[in-house]
């Protein structure tokens, strides 16, 4: 007897839960060679505006965590991923035409680059803040802060090896995510809009780990559409441009000017792990203190 | 007993048939239809779902604004907290002077003098424009106090130069039939609102909905307010949950349409509490033109108790403004 399979409707991820779009509207998604794989919501710019708004009121949970306990939450992300590899590499082979063996290690990749960035939480404010040399009977400390919101728009692409947008749909998501989170900023992120099937995947992976709800928002749907919404809102305090590079994204830049929002030019491919993407969403106090009365 | 009161009286009397006595109000208000409940949240659900857009919602929202009552009802307010938010009543937005003002700011009694020299020439004060102050009286919110406090609780408020006294009704006596104890209080605190010159403060009655139970008790409530010289019907505190809700002042409103038929004299509605954002304020201004008419969208006929409400007004003004998204830094924080 044959079986009717059941395709998967993928939703957005927003403050911790799984609306479906504000428009009401989807989009298909195909495999490389264009076969139907499933439909996924395609946000609109109020999703976008909700979206920020549960970021913002997620801000002050995340960032008063403890560094040792961010970190430990988002080493149990990496936990969780390990025990579902198999649907990951599963939908990447669909999703981007890559072959087992890359698939394979894209997921690994992502899970190690979740417990490389988990292990900065407690260590990233030793490396880029301290005491500063003063001549004076006080002390000088700089101390690196999270920025807040960030919206970052994913690496973008399903093109295997070498283009200027050859984006892993897993990988390129987590290199953007995770140093943004780690110093304590919440984030709201456009998913790859060609291979957005692992993002969504991952939101259901953070959806039933440690994360708070608001912490991590996912957008599925047109970068062209939403980022411009994104870079000018006034409540957004840093974008991340990475996979913007075929958008207008000097526009994005002259709009998020209007609010001094910090800006991350787009890069091609994948990002590197990198301590420097932890610091750029981080803003540095300086403060001065008394030696103590002697 | 003066004559505003034997007037009333009078009226009451022609209407129920007899002496504003428990068994007769009883027989009145009871013998009022009853509401079907499942049609009206239909029907408020109905009227929340129109798409108010661009120019619409322009106009909406600079009404909204001016149709705030903005209210400050902590124990832990303070002359400088009601400074504050008097400046904000006065200049909502002050990257854009063309932000209308508010209709009032609501506080506690022993607040009033504040509030009042802290508005200055911007105090109505009996003019048309301007801000009024209102004040809760009448042991806010309980109302578990005696009639003696209550009457000095609203004629200090009124003597101290509010505008309009925000009263609560006897819960405990409505819910257990006293309706006769309930429609004296409204009048004996009517008459305490009366200003050495003769003339009256406003007197918006309080029927704080969350407690009344069922949509029934919510109408006679609002008909026995209104029998007995209410100028306003508010839904709620703000201190009890359930506060307004939309199909509770819609069949507040149709009390009011309703008396308006009946009279020709037009009773002001003022939902209060739980109502935060703009989306939802929107909802109120459909819902009052849709059941009494767009000649209740004034200050005199409706007014939206809040506090957060004007933040959010305030981002989407500033997001139609401007074409972009705003956020809670370009306002104040209160």
């Amino acid at each position: 007897m044959s079986r009717l399979a059941i395709p998967k409707t993928y939703k957005l991820y927003i403050g911790g839960k799984f609306p479906r779009s504000e428009s009401g509207r989807v989009y298909e998604v195909t495999s490389a060679d264009g076969t139907f794989l499933a439909n996924a919501a395609k946000a609109s710019r109020k999703d976008a505006r909700d979206a920020v708004v549960a970021a913002r009121s997620a801000f002050s949970g995340w960032s008063g965590a403890t560094a040792y306990n961010r970190g430990q939450v988002l080493y149990r992300i990496a936990e969780l991923l390990e025990g579902r590899r198999a649907q990951f590499i599963a939908e990447i082979i669909e999703s981007e035409g890559a072959s087992p063996a890359d698939a394979m290690a894209q997921v690994d990749d992502a899970i190690d680059s979740w417990v490389w960035y988990a292990g900065w939480a407690d260590k990233y404010v030793q490396a880029t803040g301290g005491a500063n040399p003063v001549s004076g009977p006080y002390f000088n400390i700089s101390v690196p802060e999270p920025t807040g919101v960030v919206a970052i728009v994913a690496p973008q692409g399903t093109g295997q090896g070498t283009g200027q947008q050859a984006a892993g749909s897993l990988l390129g998501l987590v290199n953007v995510v995770a140093p943004a989170l780690v110093s304590g900023n919440t984030v709201v992120v456009i998913a790859n809009e060609a291979a957005p099937l692992a993002a969504i995947s991952l939101s259901e992976v953070l959806a039933t780990s440690d994360v708070p709800g608001g912490v991590i928002n996912i957008l599925t749907g047109s970068p062209a559409e939403m980022a411009p919404w994104l870079a000018s809102h006034a409540d957004v305090n840093a974008i991340d441009l990475a996979g913007a590079g075929a958008l207008d994204w000097v526009d994005l830049q002259i709009a998020a000017a209007e609010t001094l929002m910090r800006v991350l030019p787009p890069e091609p491919g994948v990002p590197a792990a990198s301590l420097d993407r932890i610091s750029f969403f981080t803003e540095t106090k300086t403060v001065w203190h008394t030696k103590g009365l002697i | 007993m003066t004559t505003t009161q034997l007037a009333l009286r009078d009226r009451t009397q022609s209407l129920i048939g007899g002496e504003p006595s428990d068994a007769n109000l009883n027989r009145y208000l009871h013998g009022i239809p009853g509401v079907d409940a499942v049609g009206l949240e239909q029907r408020a659900a109905g009227l929340g779902s129109r798409s108010i857009k661009t120019t619409s919602k322009a106009w909406a929202l600079d009404r909204i604004i001016s149709l705030i009552d903005l209210t400050t009802l902590e124990g832990a307010d303070t002359p400088g907290k009601v400074r504050s938010l008097v400046a904000k009543a006065m200049t909502p937005d002050a990257a854009d002077m063309s932000t209308p003002r508010v209709a009032a700011v609501c506080v506690y009694g022993d607040m009033v003098p504040y509030a009042v020299e802290a508005l200055g020439s911007a105090h109505s004060a009996g003019r048309d424009d301007g801000i009024n102050v209102a004040a809760v009286a009448t042991a806010f919110p309980s109302g578990r106090a005696s009639l003696a406090v209550k009457l000095s609780d609203t004629s200090d408020a009124v003597a101290a130069g509010a505008d309009e006294i925000d009263m609560v009704i006897d819960r405990g006596a409505f819910l257990s039939g006293r309706y006769g104890q309930v429609f004296d209080e409204i009048v004996a605190v009517k008459e305490a609102c009366r200003r050495a010159d003769g003339s009256f403060a406003h007197l918006k009655v309080i029927l704080e909905t969350g407690e009344l139970n069922t949509y029934d008790n919510i109408r006679r409530a609002s008909w026995l307010a209104i029998l007995a010289g209410g100028d306003f019907i508010k839904t709620s505190t703000g201190k009890v949950a359930p506060a307004a809700t939309l199909p509770v002042t819609l069949s507040m409103l149709e009390v009011v349409r309703d008396w308006h038929r009946l009279t020709g004299v037009k009773i002001g509605v003022k939902p209060a509490g739980g109502i935060r954002a703009s989306k939802d304020a929107i909802k109120y201004l459909v819902t009052v033109a849709e059941t009494v008419g767009e000649e209740w969208l004034t200050p005199h006929l409706f007014r939206f108790g809040a506090s957060s409400l004007l933040n959010d007004v305030l981002l989407q003004r500033q997001k139609m403004t401007s074409g972009h998204y705003s956020g809670p830094d370009y306002v104040t924080i209160d």
